[in-house]
């Protein structure tokens, strides 16, 4: 009596569970698949770059590559780092990568460390005018004819200098400064006797660690990745072409040819496998750092987006 | 307790009097006053100014020559002025109002399809119970922004080329005829459009979720109490607390309408698709650095500013009509 009381309890108690948690079952799996699927998209196409870049070319001609690779071989990735223009290029990203992420990550901290004190004459003033530049820029045109008057076209200060200060990180240095370092540790440190340099050196810098590491990799992969003022600056002295450069001109523009296919080697090499692993070679010092430097960009844009 | 409080009180009062007095003193004395006490400060700020003066207003100065009849070997002064000119040949030019339907068109289309998306991934995103599906999820969808629009761009001939596009391929083999994604005017149209959505859906859907986590949890409590499902709590409860956010972005995005990215379009273009290609950066690009016409590429760059500028702060102002935190 008091058992069958209780199976029916159960049973009822069971069925209007699994009802409900058929549904939401059913609701799972579809986000989970949706989500899955648009999430291959993102990944596919480099596995099947990948792929291609590593098979053998005669399964590269035929396209028989979808997303496994066929008769294995590095012989692409040889002749690329056979390739001393390549080579050069990529030498060319990393020097002015670095330059270009000190000189902004100096530039950055120098401005807004003073504009993130309340108490600085001419500080609305001055966040203005540096505000400004980002709602109006003269275009390509009068900023080309720029570098073409200081005499910098060919030259590695072309893809230093003029970026070097943006607004944008500005105004996320100066909001995290703002709410991170406050009026009472600064005051303290000056009455304790300390210069304004030396408060920057030994209180603010250290304080904003994570906000510094955030935003110079913010200035090193915009840099790594933008090629529109190398291909205007940078136009007869081709050993200074950085990466991105160099494979829009081999792949996207394709009005080079590799060294390797030039000099007619005695061995046909399908451009196609070239193209795929000049890519590759391209793509592949980005996805090594993403898994680590995405946290922190995640934590930056959200700052970002606080204010515009 | 009731002592500490009142000399508590006593101590913030003398502190306002003395602060206040101080206030005073500042207010009397000039600028010079300033600088001899923050010339640190100044000093710091050279260095910025420098290169914001030098980089960004430089070039304004060079904008002079959208009014003159710009010769390489006559220099910015010794040009001759043509007053409106320039822009009256500019605006009769067949391509310059077809540059501007192209950016429009370009980015209407994008915005059209890649504003819901983010907003769509973020709401499935929190749905999503498993701590490591969603982590693997997410650094998947954020990937395409990390990389350059040649590679992007590279990619995309890898993928949906004509002769060897491995889509393409899979659809010769399944009895489909090849289609030309990149190499006709309307299906470069839409591929490219597909793709600017691609490469920026996932990394938009970072503000939704940050907007989604700030929901205060009671309200879903509450709803669950009142018998709502999954479904009933997103769109009661989710999407409008995350009102706001989509409404100021959705404004923002409006006001960069006119902006163009040279970079996405350039890294996608071929020869045989001109018709959509040409939009106003892509124009300035060739009038001004192809074919050495400056004046008016320049007075083209100016208008596109101008207007860009225009919609920007005009949808600042719309957004805090609206009561949103502006940006400036």
């Amino acid at each position: 009596m008091v058992s069958n009381i209780n199976s029916k309890a159960v049973s009822s108690h069971r069925r209007l569970w699994t009802k409900s948690r058929i549904h939401n079952l059913l609701t799972d799996i579809l986000i989970y698949t949706f989500l899955t699927v648009i999430a291959l998209t993102c990944v596919l196409p480099f596995i099947h770059v990948f792929s291609k870049s590593i098979s053998n070319e005669a399964y590269v001609i035929a396209n028989k590559i979808v997303l496994l690779p066929k008769g294995f071989t590095l012989d692409a990735y040889k002749k690329i780092f056979a390739d001393l223009s390549i080579i050069k290029s990529l030498c060319v990203s990393i020097t002015v990568t670095i330059a270009f992420t000190v000189l902004g990550m100096i530039i950055t901290i120098f401005a807004a460390y003073p504009l993130s004190r309340k108490s600085l004459k001419g500080r609305s003033v001055l966040t203005f005018l540096f505000m400004f530049t980002m709602y109006f820029s003269s275009g390509i045109i009068p900023e080309y004819l720029l570098i073409n008057e200081l005499n910098l076209l060919d030259t590695w200060w072309a893809m230093v200098l003029p970026l070097a200060f943006s607004p944008y990180n500005l105004l996320i240095m100066k909001t995290t400064l703002q709410s991170n370092i406050s009026d009472s540790l600064i005051e303290s440190a000056v009455i304790d006797g300390a210069g304004q340099f030396r408060i920057l050196r030994s209180i603010v810098i250290p304080l904003s660690k994570p906000i510094i590491a955030t935003l110079s990799l913010f200035y090193a992969v915009g840099r790594w990745n933008a090629y529109q003022d190398a291909l205007f600056y940078i136009k007869q002295n081709t050993d200074l072409r950085p990466l991105q450069l160099k494979l829009y001109y081999l792949v996207v523009a394709a009005t080079e040819s590799f060294q390797a296919v030039a000099e007619g080697s005695a061995q046909f090499t399908n451009p196609e496998v070239l193209k795929a692993s000049c890519i590759m070679f391209a793509t592949i010092p980005i996805i090594c750092i993403y898994p680590f430097v995405q946290k922190y960009f995640v934590q930056g844009t959200m700052i970002g987006a606080v204010k515009g | 307790m009731k002592f500490a409080k009142s000399t508590n009180n006593v101590k913030s009062d003398s502190n306002y009097f003395i602060y206040g007095s101080n206030q005073k003193n500042y207010k009397k004395k000039g600028f010079h006053f300033y600088l001899k006490k923050d010339w640190q400060l100044y000093l710091l700020l050279l260095v910025p100014i420098a290169f914001a003066l030098i980089f960004k207003y430089g070039s304004l100065f060079v904008l002079v020559i959208a009014f003159k009849d710009y010769k390489i070997l006559k220099g910015f002064t010794g040009s001759e002025w043509v007053g409106f000119k320039v822009f009256e040949k500019v605006f009769k030019m067949r391509d310059f109002g077809k540059s501007i339907r192209n950016t429009l068109l370009l980015n209407g289309l994008t915005l059209i399809l890649g504003f819901p998306l983010p907003i769509i991934l973020a709401l499935l995103l929190n749905e999503v119970k498993n701590k490591y599906f969603k982590k693997i999820t997410q650094t998947l969808l954020y990937l395409p922004h990390f990389l350059s629009f040649v590679i992007i761009g590279a990619i995309a001939y890898q993928i949906f080329g004509l002769a060897s596009g491995v889509v393409n391929n899979l659809m010769e083999a399944a009895g489909h005829v090849r289609i030309p994604f990149l190499q006709e005017d309307t299906h470069w149209l839409v591929t490219y459009v597909l793709i600017s959505v691609w490469q920026t859906m996932g990394w938009g859907t970072i503000i939704y979720l940050a907007a989604i986590t700030s929901v205060n949890p009671e309200l879903y409590e509450a709803a669950t109490v009142d018998g709502a499902g999954r479904w009933a709590k997103c769109v009661h409860v989710t999407l409008p607390c995350i009102k706001s956010t989509v409404v100021i972005l959705l404004i923002m995005n409006l006001g960069k309408i006119m902006g163009g990215s040279f970079e996405s379009v350039n890294a996608l273009m071929n020869v045989a698709t001109t018709e959509y290609t040409n939009t106003i950066p892509v124009l300035v690009y060739r009038l001004g650095l192809s074919n050495g016409k400056y004046s008016e590429a320049t007075a083209i760059g100016l208008f596109q500013s101008v207007v860009g500028l225009i919609l920007v702060v005009g949808s600042d102002f719309i957004a805090k009509r609206l009561g949103e935190e502006g940006i400036f």
